[in-house]
């Protein structure tokens, strides 16, 4: 390859790159900063990392909507995972032509927009709230349950599944393992990096979910993450140093398990595809 | 019970759950949605109107922009992203690339940004005194700050660089993925009979991404036809409803204005309507070309 067309190429890439990260930096810097450094462009890092995070903590209910989010996306994680594999290993093992049908009807599941589901829900829990408040509007259930059981994860295991070694499961009916003891004991142990992706993905999907949550909670103390830093970006005289340093934290759980573990994410979205 | 009756019981078992969530919380509202879009009232007390609320639609000015941006958006937006992705994802199969896991890395960083989160940090970048402005006054390219969130023609273009940052790394890393399972030998061949490499990508790459971009390009007019956090916390729809989007609208519609469900659940069954047109379409694009 010519070298003018391996420069033009690197120097793409690194564009791109550079594009791609600068919000990021812009963050991380601006949560440094004071409002006014980073209304006029500062783009160095400044001494006010400390003082923005004084202010975030006294001013803001960041911590109750740090756990309403943990709450919630450890929930539908657990949940999700649990629902997801039993079904896609269901799918998968006990193969039938029944099944198969169930199985593309869910899928069509896919194809609606949240938003047309958004208002039948909204009445939905609407009316459980009047018999089981627990579960009803503003509560975190109601935010968990729509959420919970998705065509594409089902999908994603049943996919994954494909490769599992069917003989391990013969095994484990012959040394005397119920139905759900060979999943259990057999299945989820040997398929680790298959619930690490679906993990990483619905806790992410979940801890970044904001039209639900928009419509459901009601009361400022049930707010996620995502409500509060909508709620501070629409207001007047933002405190730009501040209200970066909320994203930044709010923003560290993901990175970090993206980081962590990047491997079986990467595997896990190019996975379902395949 | 026989063996064969209780395997049968316990095999459905393990899909219950799974089959009744689903019908509960998406076959069950869509239903309920077509239901009400043939009602109309305010709140929950809502009465049967026939086919008004469909009628209705066709003359709403607020819907008709709606649709006219989120098409702007889907035509101008979704293969702009997907050219990038397949081209970068193209310049990062080269083997002889250094620096690759950065690279990639890096695209793909935005990625696992939460929506809201990016869309605020846009919406300063942006701003009339936002950093962009600073950086292309200095820069002398511009001479007056662009007004990024307040003008119909630049708040639209704000959302598509939004949407595209936000995106191309998701979309790249599947066709990074087909790349790989491509048999290099087919390049070689090609190579040995002097296929040039815009021959090769147009030849042999594209054809052989064509269910990748199928996946892609459906999944991403599906999101586009979805499109709410981005627009409501960068513009909040504005200016006028320059940037509105559908799903904005039918919250709106639901939760902002004086509730209006079944004329909600109407504009709904718009989207589901358009989302099948596409796919559709879509697939019989994918599909004449492999004829």
């Amino acid at each position: 390859m010519g070298k003018l067309k391996r420069f033009f190429m690197y120097l793409f890439l690194s564009i791109a790159s550079l594009v791609s990260i600068f919000p990021f930096l812009w963050m991380i810097v601006s949560s440094t900063n004071r409002s006014i450094d980073v209304t006029q462009g500062k783009l160095l890092p400044g001494p006010y990392l400390g003082e923005n995070l004084k202010k975030v903590f006294d001013t803001i209910d960041i911590v109750p909507a740090l756990l309403n989010s943990a709450q919630i996306s450890i929930t539908t994680t657990i949940l999700a995972m649990l629902i997801a594999s039993l079904a896609g290993y269901g799918f998968e093992i006990f193969r039938s032509k029944s099944k198969d049908i169930v199985f593309s009807i869910l899928l069509l599941s896919m194809m609606l927009p949240f938003a047309a589901l958004m208002v039948p829900l909204y009445r939905m829990f609407g009316s459980i709230s009047q018999t089981m408040p627990f579960i009803g509007i503003d509560t975190i259930s109601s935010v968990i349950l729509p959420t919970v059981t998705t065509a594409f994860l089902i999908f994603f295991f049943r996919q994954s599944t494909k490769m599992f070694p069917k003989d391990m499961l013969e095994a484990g009916r012959i040394d005397g393992l119920s139905e759900l003891g060979v999943f259990f004991r057999v299945y989820v142990p040997t398929m680790k990096t298959t619930y690490a992706a679906a993990a990483i993905i619905t806790f992410m999907s979940s801890w970044n979910n904001y039209l639900w949550p928009l419509v459901v909670l009601q009361s400022p103390e049930k707010r996620t993450i995502p409500l509060l830093i909508s709620n501070l970006g629409s207001s007047y005289s933002p405190d730009y140093g501040v209200i970066m340093t909320v994203i930044l934290i709010a923003t560290l759980p993901t990175a970090i398990v993206f980081f962590l573990m990047q491997k079986h994410f990467v595997a896990g979205m190019t996975g379902s595809v395949k | 019970m026989n063996i064969k009756a209780k395997t049968n019981a316990i095999s459905w078992s393990f899909i219950a759950v799974a089959v009744i969530m689903i019908c509960v919380f998406y076959f069950y509202p869509m239903i309920q949605a077509l239901i009400m879009s043939f009602q109309s009232g305010t709140g929950t007390n809502l009465s049967f109107v026939g086919l008004d609320n469909y009628k209705r639609l066709l003359s709403d000015t607020s819907f008709l922009t709606a649709l006219k941006n989120t098409s702007i958006y889907l035509i101008v937006q979704v293969p702009i992203m997907i050219l990038l992705a397949m081209f970068i994802s193209v310049l990062l199969n080269d083997k002889n690339l250094k620096l690759k896991g950065f690279f990639r890395t890096a695209i793909f960083l935005p990625a696992v940004t939460s929506l809201v989160a990016y869309s605020v940090i846009f919406k300063y970048l942006f701003g009339p005194d936002g950093l962009i402005n600073t950086m292309l006054l200095k820069l002398h390219i511009v001479n007056a700050p662009i007004e990024w969130i307040t003008d119909p023609f630049w708040a639209k273009i704000t959302i598509i660089i939004a949407i595209t940052w936000r995106w191309t790394g998701y979309n790249m890393i599947f066709y990074l993925s087909a790349l790989q399972n491509i048999d290099n030998s087919i390049y070689e061949a090609a190579r040995i009979d002097g296929a040039s490499s815009f021959r090769q990508f147009r030849s042999i790459t594209v054809p052989l991404l064509k269910p990748i971009i199928l996946f892609t390009s459906i999944t991403s007019t599906i999101g586009t036809l979805q499109l709410f956090d981005e627009v409501m916390n960068i513009t909040k729809g504005g200016p006028g409803n320059a940037t509105m989007t559908l799903s904005q609208y039918i919250y709106d519609l639901s939760f902002k204005y004086t509730p209006n469900f079944g004329y909600a659940a109407t504009v709904s069954y718009a989207i589901v309507i358009l989302i099948v047109i596409f796919s559709i379409l879509q697939f019989k694009l994918a599909g004449d070309k492999n004829g």
